[in-house]
């Protein structure tokens, strides 16, 4: 699609509601963001930036195939380690490459809502990260968008393209300092997984209690090819919807979803759809979700189009305080015959056998709890490097979630 | 995190560890225990005998302190400190170890991480080499754990928190021999049966219908409960002899020679 026609549809969409999650006043949050300089390397950020990044799962030390660091609407820091990665940020990409115009906005619809269309109708920032073909990567790539100012509007729009037979492992945390008052963040993601290539995509949001997050994200899997996202976020927001789609385009693809949410105060609205349209494609969207005060939805959705297809939605929550609420949401769209689909849901409460078990061997009830939720939350993530999952582990295993209050 | 436990020498309840005073315990509406009076000296291994239903699995949970078994009236000494209200974990750091017959699966806690939470100072590679359960350190606590797995992880996880009195409720149900030698070896560590008596400073209760776990230990008193109380106690070779002649209806009516 054209620039210029693409232009007219964002302007169309400019006051279109999202179809789900409340309904956020854009213009109250500033449009234009002030612009910070490169740095020569990430050691050279603000040490409060570094923690902020850290929180969210991003160690700017340690091994890593590349980076990306943006703060505001600023790139500040992006660079490749691993021959046959391209990390570039996405304005510059689109000079460069004139076929990224055939992957920008293909798989999330600029006109979706207000908040596509408003990341449609502004310059675009965010990443470009681009495996050739055959490329595998051990290390992740580990980006961060930050956002600093106060009352800012911070938009995003990253394009991902794995070629065929390629690896990738991207870690994206998104957060604010600890100090940040209130601030909007729109994020769009579009990943390509071409035939035989696997991704791993994972996204740590940890923001400020006044921040209003809209993530919108999609993937497309060819045959053979896989794709695993992570969605994790443990500190409280205002309010975050978000529901990223996959679609299995080819056959034997593969799409793993994993969420992991823990809601203190705030609404979150989060939630996963795989479209399975190839035969021999599988999906599974695992959800744990613990309230202790705030509101979470938790959808998982699965869309068999064609027979001969498996998937399986599970969405567990527990809430441990006496107020919070959770509203598990699976939903199984079949729409011919020969295919498999299941799901679980579960809200409850913690067992009372259990914290009676780990209290005989001494523990406090307390205590007791928080070895309970961590485990809850503890979600095998399917083909992850070692690194990430560690990183992973450390965020789910944070102070503050321990002892559930 | 807690402060770990450490056994300690002092010795305030002069020679005996526990002492169970008339304790009358309910279930809901059900009275159980109606009752009991028992006493366990320091360094001494009881076994507890009993019919189904009877109250011995309610006699181990109330002194563990499980929350659903009601104390009405009588108290439970440990170490001379009347535990009778102490809620389960302080009982635990006291000294108070529990097996139990149906654990249920911690999700995401690992076998090794559960070692250190029972106790951060033992030592896991020895605990676990010593019940042939190495290969279970990263598994699931309990998660899809066979009958005897679960027995030996119940004594994994003991050997760590190192209790003063430790209490099984039938260690040899459902578990072959091969296990139930295991099981003993864990038991007799656990009671210092490898010190001189006189020596021995940790005691225990053992539940078990049939005895094969006692070829296996060394037990110094046996009782018999009925219908919520003790009816008789004594040594353990002729109490066990009596009941697998006369069943319990025979220790009911006293069948016993005198």
């Amino acid at each position: 699609m054209s620039m210029s026609r693409l232009e007219e549809k964002a302007k169309k969409a400019a006051d279109k509601k999202a179809a789900l999650g409340t309904d956020i006043d854009i213009e109250s949050y500033e449009a234009e963001a002030e612009e910070f300089g490169e740095i020569e390397a990430l050691e050279m950020l603000p040490a409060d930036v570094q923690t902020a990044a850290l929180s969210a799962g991003v160690s700017l030390t340690g091994e890593a195939a590349g980076d990306y660091f943006q703060v505001d609407q600023s790139p500040v820091h992006r660079g490749s380690a691993v021959e046959g990665v391209e990390v570039m940020d996405i304005a510059s990409a689109l000079k460069e490459h004139s076929y990224l115009a055939d992957y920008f906005w293909r798989l999330v619809p600029i006109d979706a809502d207000k908040y596509t269309a408003d990341v449609g109708m502004h310059p675009p920032a965010g990443y470009f990260i681009r495996a050739r073909p055959g490329t595998k990567t051990i290390f992740p790539l580990k980006t961060c968008l930050f956002m600093g100012g106060k009352n800012k509007r911070q938009r995003v729009h990253n394009v991902v393209i794995a070629e065929e037979g390629s690896e990738l492992h991207i870690i994206t945390g998104c957060t604010t300092p600890s100090h940040a008052g209130r601030g909007l963040h729109l994020g769009v993601s579009e990943v390509y997984v071409k035939k035989g290539a696997h991704v791993t995509f994972t996204m740590v949001h940890n923001w400020g209690e006044e921040v209003e997050v809209r993530p919108r994200g999609a993937s497309l899997v060819e045959a053979g090819g896989s794709i695993s996202e992570n969605y994790i976020t443990l500190t409280p927001v205002k309010s975050l919807q978000a529901f990223p789609s996959a679609t299995l385009a080819g056959e034997g693809a593969v799409a793993t979803f994993s969420t992991i949410m823990y809601a203190r105060r705030g609404k979150i609205d989060i939630g996963n759809q795989t479209i399975l349209e190839a035969p021999k494609t599988s999906a599974e969207s695992i959800s744990r979700v613990v309230s202790t005060g705030g509101e979470i939805i938790n959808r998982g959705r699965m869309v068999g189009k064609v027979p001969d297809v498996r998937a399986h939605v599970e969405c567990t929550g527990l809430i441990l305080t006496e107020k919070g609420r959770i509203y598990s949401i699976p939903e199984l769209d079949g729409w011919c015959g020969g295919l498999d689909m299941s799901h679980e849901a579960a809200v409850g409460k913690i067992s009372q056998q259990e914290l009676e078990y780990l209290m005989a061997r001494g523990l406090s009830p307390d205590e007791a709890t928080s070895v309970i939720v961590r485990g809850f939350l503890d979600v095998e993530i399917k083909g992850l490097p070692p690194a990430l999952k560690e990183e992973i582990q450390k965020i789910t295993k944070l102070e503050e979630i321990h002892g559930g209050s | 995190m807690r402060t770990p436990y450490h056994p300690s020498d002092e010795d305030p309840g002069g020679g005996s560890t526990l002492e169970i005073d008339d304790l009358w315990v309910r279930i809901g509406e059900k009275q159980v225990l109606k009752g009991v009076d028992m006493s366990v000296g320091k360094g001494e291994t009881h076994a507890l005998f009993g019919p189904n239903g009877c109250g011995k699995t309610t006699l181990l949970s109330t002194i563990a302190g499980i929350p659903r078994y009601v104390v009405e009236s009588g108290t439970i000494t440990f170490k001379g400190v009347d535990i009778t209200h102490l809620s389960m974990h302080e009982r635990a750091r006291l000294g108070i170890g529990i097996a139990f017959q149906h654990p249920p699966t911690i999700r995401g806690l690992k076998v090794l991480d559960m070692i250190k939470l029972c106790n951060p100072q033992a030592d896991a590679e020895k605990i676990l080499e010593d019940l042939d359960f190495t290969e279970f350190a990263d598994r699931e606590v309990n998660k899809g754990f066979s009958g005897g797995e679960v027995k030996r992880s119940e004594m994994v996880q003991l050997l760590a928190q190192e209790p003063d009195f430790v209490m099984l409720d039938e260690p040899d149900s459902g578990v072959d021999l091969e296990n139930i030698k295991v099981i003993g070896r864990a038991i007799n560590i656990l009671t210092q049966k490898d010190a001189k008596p006189s020596l021995r400073t940790k005691s225990g209760v053992i539940i078990t219908h049939f005895g094969h776990i006692l070829d296996y230990m060394a037990t110094d008193k046996a009782h018999v409960m009925i219908e919520g109380t003790i009816v008789c106690s004594g040594s353990p070779k002729e109490i066990l002899e009596q009941i697998k002649a006369n069943g319990y209806e025979g220790c009911a009516a006293c069948l016993c020679p005198v």
